[in-house]
């Protein structure tokens, strides 16, 4: 008879710490201490607090333990699952501080209270590879609802009403994209699609869903069908995404076998099935009309819209493409309704929004917000600030596409249309943080780097326009730079904004034009001091020795790798500028600060 | 899946299983694991209140769990209940037997079983 849980993260993050090896460990060591029949070990999906991984949780106690190592597994069998006494050393640190240890009051420590958790509800909670844990947690009990007491025509407007936008960036209202995809029922072929190509540096929300719920994105796969009247679904689903790829495949199979996916689900006559697509690593075939073309086996690129997928979509057939995060919300807002739903959030923008933090931030992972928290709760509380003492400067959402938000508007209540007028985005959520020692010109070259690296070339703005952009950016690092390029950045960014054919081109400039408008001065002062105030752009800094400081212990001259360091024994040491390759080497090994960047 | 009951079948079955997860209920049932507890018969105390609660299909009301010792070593096994609003109430000497009358009369009748607690040993 089980008498405990033990949830132990199977997330990607958690994974690559050795979790499956905590997991193994685990499941022997309950074998050699005859407990395998009263301790239950599950793999789950992702619990959000990726910085400490790998994490467990034990139930019914609810005792969360962070930075597990399979060596500590024998003492948390001995200690806590026979004698009952938790491992205090490798309890949750915060958890510990707030005395807490159940897990009702877990979600009282500062990472979890303010969270709402809706389309993370069942990540870190339930075995995403067990159809029946999902059932248990009122899986599937959606579908069976609208099947068999709503019309196509209530669907729609229940998601209407609930003021769902689509939480892969856009924010278009999903109710109206399942409107416009819902005329001619069962008599046009239709399909049903899923974007899980997520490719933004730093964003990894939908990930977690699909490794740790992936039955919820099938179930509103579904219902979305039974809306607009389609029988067959796609996925497209990232390939470097293995976990995620595994667990779809378990899942699609358990409610094939269940007959929640296929032929006459519930009796009703409604017939949905879904197949899996793997995307090769462009970052274009996350935009919806490249998606489509490299479901359809061609090279991914673009078209111009409209006409729109609603109404000409994959195979030429009126499609809807919804995110993983926006279907992850669908089967709850049919469970719970729509006034559960629009009691969280702002006016226009409803529910919450799940955050991938990143960068330089105490708790790195995943959180959930009601829309209209700020920034400030998100990263001070929630987040644990940044390390080591530094100050916030800035942080970026909505990865290559989206802009920086400077700490003069850290107190900006997040939701689609503030962060638009700030001249940022919403994006699909990744949120990456950084503090004083981050070179916003470095920033904003290394994401319009990658926009280049992944623009398909199909249209002349993005192939050619973000190119020169990236030259004009090396040219001011580098030392280069005149200011009227100041004025050339601008005016080639709003050209390649408004000319480029689909989403990646017109919104690449964001990051060039969102540090301009709010660190023009650090690009000044690149222009005109050949400085870089943060001390990262190398051609613009020289690394010196303070003689004063300096007492002579010859380890930094021993450590440079091009031997640019010079001087002897208990004298001060000469850096060689012509020499030294700015490695920081010399930096890192000096006990006395004697070494800066100028 | 051919009818809602279907599903409403599984999710019956299920929710028993994870109900666990969702932390400690009202009632706590808390048995004394230390080396003490263990040498003198606890788990198969645990293991019948485990049962027990699970048969009864209390599982979504009482949580049954282990602590460390508690400091009254010759009266072991011992198992302790609390109840939300009531005094603690504290078993001693206590068997697999004994346990599943436990479950049955103070668990789900209610009432306190006077002949196992502390207070009627200590007499």
């Amino acid at each position: 008879m089980i008498r405990t849980h033990v949830l132990i993260c199977g997330g990607t993050g958690c994974t690559s710490s050795n979790s499956l090896k905590i997991q193994e460990a685990m499941n022997a060591e309950l074998i050699a201490r005859g407990l395998e029949d009263e301790v239950k070990v599950v793999l789950t999906g992702c619990f959000g607090l990726c910085a400490l991984g790998p994490v467990m949780i034990v139930y019914p106690e609810g005792t969360f333990y962070s930075c597990v190592k399979p060596e500590d597994v024998p003492e948390i069998v001995e200690e806590h699952f026979l004698k009952g006494r938790p491992v205090e050393r490798l309890v949750y640190h915060e958890a510990k501080e707030e005395n807490v240890h159940h897990a009702t009051s877990l979600s009282e420590t500062a990472f979890y209270k303010k969270q709402k958790r809706v389309a993370l509800r069942n990540c870190g909670v339930i075995d995403p590879e067990n159809i029946d844990e999902y059932i248990a947690m009122d899986g599937y009990q959606a579908l069976g609802k609208v099947l068999t007491e709503m019309t196509p025509d209530e669907v729609i407007q229940t998601i209407l009403d609930s003021g769902l936008r689509g939480r892969g960036g856009g924010g278009f209202p999903t109710g109206l994209k399942w409107k416009f995809a819902s005329n001619n029922r069962g008599q046009v072929k239709k399909y049903v699609a899923c974007n899980a190509d997520e490719g933004d540096p730093g964003a990894f929300m939908d990930r977690s869903i699909l490794e740790g719920d992936p039955h919820a994105v099938i179930e509103a796969m579904a219902i979305a069908g039974y809306a607009i009247g389609a029988d067959e679904g796609f996925i497209y689903v990232r390939a470097e995404y293995p976990i995620a790829v595994k667990r779809l495949e378990i899942a699609i199979n358990q409610a094939r076998e269940y007959g929640l996916l296929g032929k006459d689900i519930f009796g009703t006559g409604f017939n949905f099935d879904i197949d899996l697509r793997f995307g090769a690593g462009a970052f274009v075939c996350g935009e919806e009309t490249a998606l489509m073309t490299s479901i359809e086996g061609n090279r991914g690129e673009p078209r111009p819209r409209p006409p729109f997928p609603a109404v000409k979509g994959l195979f030429g057939q009126p499609t809807v493409l919804n995110n993983v995060e926006t279907y992850a919300n669908i089967p709850q807002i049919i469970n719970k309704g729509v006034e559960w739903f629009t009691s969280m959030g702002t006016e226009k923008s409803k529910g919450t929004k799940v955050f991938a933090l990143g960068g330089k931030i105490t708790n790195t992972g995943l959180v959930e917000v009601p829309m209209g928290t700020t920034l400030r709760e998100v990263v001070e509380e929630i987040g644990g600030g940044i390390p080591n003492g530094k100050k916030f400067k800035a942080a970026q959402t909505g990865g290559p596409s989206g802009g920086c938000i400077p700490a003069s508007l850290i107190d900006t209540p997040i939701d689609y249309d503030n962060l638009i007028a700030i001249g940022s985005m919403m994006g699909s959520g990744g949120l990456i943080v950084m503090d004083e020692d981050t070179c916003m010109v470095d920033l904003a070259r290394f994401f319009l780097d990658f926009t280049v690296d992944e623009s398909c070339g199909k249209c002349t703005p993005c192939r050619v326009g973000t190119k020169r952009l990236l030259e004009i950016l090396d040219k001011i690092i580098s030392g280069n730079g005149e200011m009227e390029d100041l004025d050339k950045l601008e005016e080639l960014s709003n050209y390649i904004k408004s000319a480029s054919l689909c989403g990646l081109g017109q919104t690449a400039p964001n990051p060039v034009l969102s540090t301009l408008r709010y660190f023009r001065d650090e690009y000044v002062a690149h222009i005109v001091d050949k400085k870089c105030p943060a001390g990262v752009c190398k051609s613009l800094m020289q690394y010196k020795i303070d003689a004063d400081k300096c007492k002579g212990c010859t380890l930094c001259a021993r450590k440079c790798p091009v031997n640019a360091i010079t001087g002897t024994v208990k004298q001060p040491h000469v850096i060689d500028t012509a020499k030294c390759i700015k490695c920081g080497a010399c930096i890192a090994s000096c006990k006395f600060g004697a070494i800066y960047k100028d | 899946m051919k009818s809602l009951a279907e599903l409403a079948a599984i999710r019956e079955k299920m929710q028993n299983k994870v109900v666990i997860r969702e932390g400690e209920s009202a009632t706590r049932v808390v048995v004394g694991m230390a080396t003490c507890g263990i040498a003198a018969g606890a788990r198969p105390v645990l293991n019948a209140f485990v049962e027990g609660v699970a048969k009864n299909g209390l599982t979504d009301k009482v949580t049954v769990t282990q602590t460390g010792c508690i400091g009254i070593c010759q009266y072991e096994p011992v198992v302790e209940i609390y109840e939300e609003g009531k005094e603690k109430v504290t078993y001693v000497k206590l068997d697999a037997d004994k346990a599943a009358e436990i479950v049955e009369k103070h668990l789900k009748g209610g009432k306190v079983v006077e002949e196992y607690t502390i207070g009627a040993i200590t007499k």
